[in-house]
């Protein structure tokens, strides 16, 4: 397995992982109330001014004009190319958390699109009814039981958590593709990431538009957003918890 | 039939009739989405201007959705402090503030379908879970939450892929009544013009 390789890189990215993780968790009480736990957020607006000004000058308008000048199907295609490239590293991610199904997904979702599908560009693994993967090390730290953390900003990538975080490197640091001899792939994976990430800018533009640029604090808007969202793909959401609609008092409204 | 029987008779009946035919049950709670998915669906068809479409939605919301809950939770906690007539003047920009916010994303919803998957009772309500097929995007899930808590089979909150879509407009509303320093006036005459 590619993480025997280079053994000292991926303790080096589980340290981190680990150190990044074991900060502080959120009292469950708290948690269940429903309040946020963002102590860093004044150095957490900080970036946020700073991701604002970075997709407002550079990456909204670059995506904008990548999804209107490259035809919607290269678009896709690119986007499958590099969620192909990712399937690697997510299906070791799946076998780390025991669930040899997904790794075995993944690693069909690899062999079929990598060959029939040129390279990745198209998708025919999906044709074939192979259920999507989508997985990384932050799940995977969930899943070993390591609590959600502290609600952060990272420069560029946005909302996170410094669980998912500390995953991000992980994943980053110990991409297989990278331990290939003689080839640029680690580099091609980064650059076919951000592409794919323009192109998901630029279709989903007035979404990503209306929280960060129409919303009376696009920070609360983000983070809010962000961790409802992340915890449903984990399954971690509590069941639907609602103010029981006969409890509001609504008279006057 | 003699009496005896008959007055038990009547009495079950009696009994169970007002539940049969008032309360709200699993497929009460999917038709109300089915068809407000329906209205939707012919509104975006209409091809009208975005403004008189904006007005079509604002009836939509008003005829489906629990809209004095609404209000009520999206205000929250200075909901208490409010009068009445600031109340009513709220919600009533609320209506028309979110209407417009949601409604101009028609667009994404052209070509689109939302399919009922499910429905479950949660407490006093209905959960009715729905997925999104979207042009040029994956499927995703849309839940709704429905009650008869007014009388009426009414939504009253959506779940987009789990993210609460009452909580992030709370989360909205906190944040322009805390620009204008907690005046609700202000944040009422900012709704208006948002809208």
């Amino acid at each position: 397995m590619a993480y025997m390789l280079r053994p000292h890189k991926f303790l080096f990215a589980l340290i981190f992982a680990a150190f990044a993780a074991g900060c502080a968790n959120q009292d469950p009480v708290a948690r269940a109330a429903g309040e946020v736990f963002d102590p860093y957020e004044k150095t957490n607006r900080t970036v946020h001014a700073f991701n604002r000004g970075v997709d407002r000058l550079a990456f909204r308008p670059a995506s904008k004009g990548y999804v209107a000048i490259v035809p919607a199907p290269m678009v896709t295609s690119f986007s499958h190319f590099a969620e192909n490239l990712s399937m690697p590293g997510q299906m070791i991610n799946a076998l780390l958390q025991g669930d040899l199904k997904m790794a075995g997904n993944a690693f069909s979702r690899f062999v079929i699109n990598s060959t029939v599908g040129f390279a990745g560009l198209a998708d025919p693994a999906s044709e074939f009814n192979v259920p999507p993967v989508d997985t990384d090390f932050g799940e995977t730290l969930h899943v070993w039981g390591v609590g959600e953390g502290a609600y952060v900003e990272l420069p560029f990538f946005g909302p996170s958590t410094s669980r998912d975080a500390a995953g991000i490197a992980v994943d980053f640091f110990t991409n297989p593709l990278g331990y290939v001899e003689q080839n640029t792939a680690d580099n091609i994976s980064i650059y076919a990431e951000i592409v794919r990430r323009m192109g998901d800018r630029g279709n989903y533009s007035d979404t990503i538009d209306s929280i960060l640029y129409e919303s009376a604090d696009s920070y609360a808007q983000s983070r809010l957003i962000y961790l409802q969202n992340r915890r449903f793909e984990l399954g971690e959401g509590e069941e639907i918890t609602e103010i029981d609609p006969f409890e509001l008092n609504t008279e006057g409204f | 039939m003699d009496r005896r029987k008959f007055i038990i008779g009547a009495g079950a009946v009696l009994a169970t009739a007002p539940q049969a035919l008032w309360a709200l049950n699993e497929s009460r709670a999917s038709s109300l989405i089915n068809s407000l998915v329906t209205d939707i669906n012919r509104v975006i068809a209409s091809g009208k201007g975005e403004s008189a479409m904006y007005r079509d939605f604002e009836r939509i919301f008003q005829r489906y959705s629990d809209t004095s809950y609404i209000a009520a939770y999206a205000l929250g906690a200075d909901g208490r402090r409010a009068s009445s007539a600031q109340k009513r003047a709220f919600s009533q920009a609320f209506q028309g503030y979110i209407s417009r916010k949601y409604g101009k994303r028609f667009r994404e919803f052209i070509g689109g379908k939302l399919e009922v998957t499910g429905v479950k009772k949660v407490k006093k309500w209905y959960e009715v879970s729905t997925i999104a097929y979207l042009k040029g995007q994956s499927p995703f899930e849309v839940t709704f939450l429905v009650s008869d808590r007014s009388g009426r089979d009414l939504f009253f909150n959506m779940f987009i892929e789990g993210v609460n879509l009452l909580l992030t407009e709370r989360t909205e509303i906190g944040s322009i009544l805390d620009s204008k320093r907690g005046d609700i006036d202000a944040l009422i005459a900012e709704l208006h013009r948002l809208s």
